[in-house]
């Protein structure tokens, strides 16, 4: 009993996208190859326990689902159902190559993450149909009603069907573009996880940032010569291996400086450092670029290389997000390059970079702030910046952090300052 | 095949180069658009386009009662209205979006992509 529900939990993580993918081509209709598919994991929920779960469970939902839907086609006996149930029927090889890369999970990926559906629903969607989470899940994880998620992706499926998004790879020559959009969903979905927006949530939600990896690692498999995707995969590993030192016992955020490095997760370190040592490799060897996720997880890596916080080469992090600043010229990158400026040229260098940058709106950018000033003496100033960052910041454990760090400031030289009560 | 409207908007005012800044504009996107329908022809995408005349022109007319009404101007108020469409035939939307991205460097507008319901 537990051990066919075991399998169905993990065949369903495994195999949920690779179903539903393989029933998208067959159909052309996502919205009824989901439904194929949830069915046909009903049908092994009910079976498996009885019959023990077959050698293949992975084919068995997949003909099973297949089945279904020629049941209904010849049910609903469409006008061309029998064109389609001949294609259901016959059709057990891949169909053509279409793209670089003839997989359909790919595709799938790359349907849910088209430009033209708007970017919360390409979040929605890939989550649903590649992430095999339910409605429920992804609303709760990205704190929209539920109803409305529900929406949000009926309409992407109806746009999808009515305006032809194409079911497919994209050309060798349009693939840059399209990963970058599937990359930036994947990363949305990862920091959500790690630095959770909602108050009444847990601050860290290890479910997405999992999610976000296993996708991750889908995506790298299937196009394993994409710097930028190996980029964000080792990004991803290296920033949730450091998450178990990520909070306190009392559930306040541990800053990176004030981490136990021995709590780090020492096999996700090792293979997010592989991923940059190859890409540095490949860079070396003049298969392109470094883009923005190849330099974040090169940051990383020096960040994870370091026993101890004062053996951290700031020298080298400093120069990486001079190389960012160039992909990137966002005033967030400026921020985060003037943190680590902080580290190599002092307090006061830093600030005055900071100083300079319009972000008055991003909590980050206050939380530097009041951290600079703080660390310059200038108490009542950081005070000021920390309760700037507190009115900004959702994140419980943040929060918990911002507060203990600005009432530990020195007292304010004013008259407003109550002694202790004792 | 799907067939879709790409749909050009443009401002309510026009000069006597129509939307475009001067006399040379107007004839360099006239003569890139015509040049676009042209390989729209050849590439057996074309169904039908024509630019529409000034939005001061329309006419609205509601027949639903015993006798039409008949109004003076457009259905919408709005700043900016329908300038001109193409409507084409393609067989899927990344290939619709990438002849509405010729077609707006063409014409010089911003152009929307809608799928008609019949497929």
């Amino acid at each position: 009993m537990t051990e066919a529900a075991d399998a169905i939990t993990r065949v369903h993580r495994e195999e949920w996208a690779r179903v539903v993918a393989t029933l998208a081509r067959r159909l052309g209709d996502l919205d009824v190859a989901e439904e194929m598919a949830a069915e046909a994991f009903a049908i092994a929920v009910e079976r498996w326990p009885r019959d023990g779960v077959p050698p293949n469970p992975g084919a068995w939902l997949t003909t099973t689902a297949n089945r279904r839907a020629i049941d209904r086609l010849r049910r609903e006996s469409r006008r061309d159902d029998k064109e389609q149930e001949a294609r259901m029927l016959y059709d057990d090889v891949p169909a053509e190559p279409l793209g670089v890369i003839d997989d359909d999970r790919l595709r799938l990926v790359f349907t849910c993450c088209h430009p033209a559906l708007a970017p919360e629903a390409r979040v929605a969607l890939t989550l649903r149909m590649v992430g095999g989470l339910t409605v429920p899940e992804i609303a709760r994880a990205f704190l929209v009603p539920e109803a409305t998620l529900g929406q949000r992706i009926t309409r992407a499926k109806a746009k999808i069907k009515a305006a032809r998004i194409p079911y497919r790879v994209p050309a060798a020559e349009d693939l840059p573009a399209r990963v970058s959009g599937v990359l930036a969903v994947l990363y949305l979905v990862f920091n959500e996880g790690y630095l959770a927006s909602d108050p009444d949530q847990d601050p860290v939600r290890s479910d997405l940032t999992g999610e976000a990896i296993r996708l991750t690692r889908l995506v790298h498999a299937l196009l394993p010569y994409d710097g930028e995707v190996a980029g964000l995969l080792a990004l991803m590993l290296l920033t949730e291996a450091r998450r178990p030192a990520r909070l306190s016992a009392d559930g306040e955020l541990v800053v990176l400086a004030e981490q136990d490095r021995g709590a780090w997760d020492p096999a996700l370190v090792a293979e997010g450092q592989a991923l940059v040592r190859e890409r540095l490799a490949a860079v070396a060897a003049g298969q392109g670029r470094p883009g923005r996720y190849q330099i974040l997880a090169a940051i990383n890596a020096v960040h994870t290389s370091a026993r101890d916080i004062r053996d951290t080469d700031w020298g080298q992090v400093v120069a990486l997000y001079d190389q960012l600043v160039r992909v990137d010229p966002s005033p967030i990158v400026a921020l985060n390059r003037a943190v680590a400026v902080a580290e190599l040229d002092g307090p006061e260098v830093a600030l005055a970079l900071v100083d300079r940058l319009d972000l008055a709106g991003y909590h980050a950018f206050h939380v530097t702030r009041a951290d600079l000033l703080r660390r310059l003496g200038r108490s009542a100033d950081a005070r000021a910046a920390y309760d700037s960052a507190l009115a900004l910041a959702g994140n419980s454990a943040e929060v918990a952090h911002l507060t203990r760090r600005r009432d530990q400031l020195a007292p304010a030289a004013g008259t407003d300052h109550q002694p202790p009560a004792t | 095949m799907t067939r879709y409207l790409m749909a050009v908007y443009g401002p309510a005012e026009r000069n006597e180069f129509g939307t475009y800044a001067s006399q040379e504009e107007m004839d360099e996107a006239m003569a890139a658009t015509g040049a676009f329908n042209e390989s729209l022809r050849e590439r057996g995408h074309w169904v039908f386009a024509d630019g529409l005349g000034p939005v001061s022109n329309a006419t609205v007319v509601d027949g639903q009662g015993s006798a039409p009404v008949v109004t003076d101007g457009p259905y919408l108020e709005s700043k900016e209205y329908l300038g001109g469409f193409w409507i084409i035939e393609a067989p899927d939307l990344d290939v619709a979006l990438a002849l509405a991205a010729e077609g707006s460097r063409a014409c010089r507008g911003k152009v929307e992509v809608r799928p008609f319901e019949a497929p």
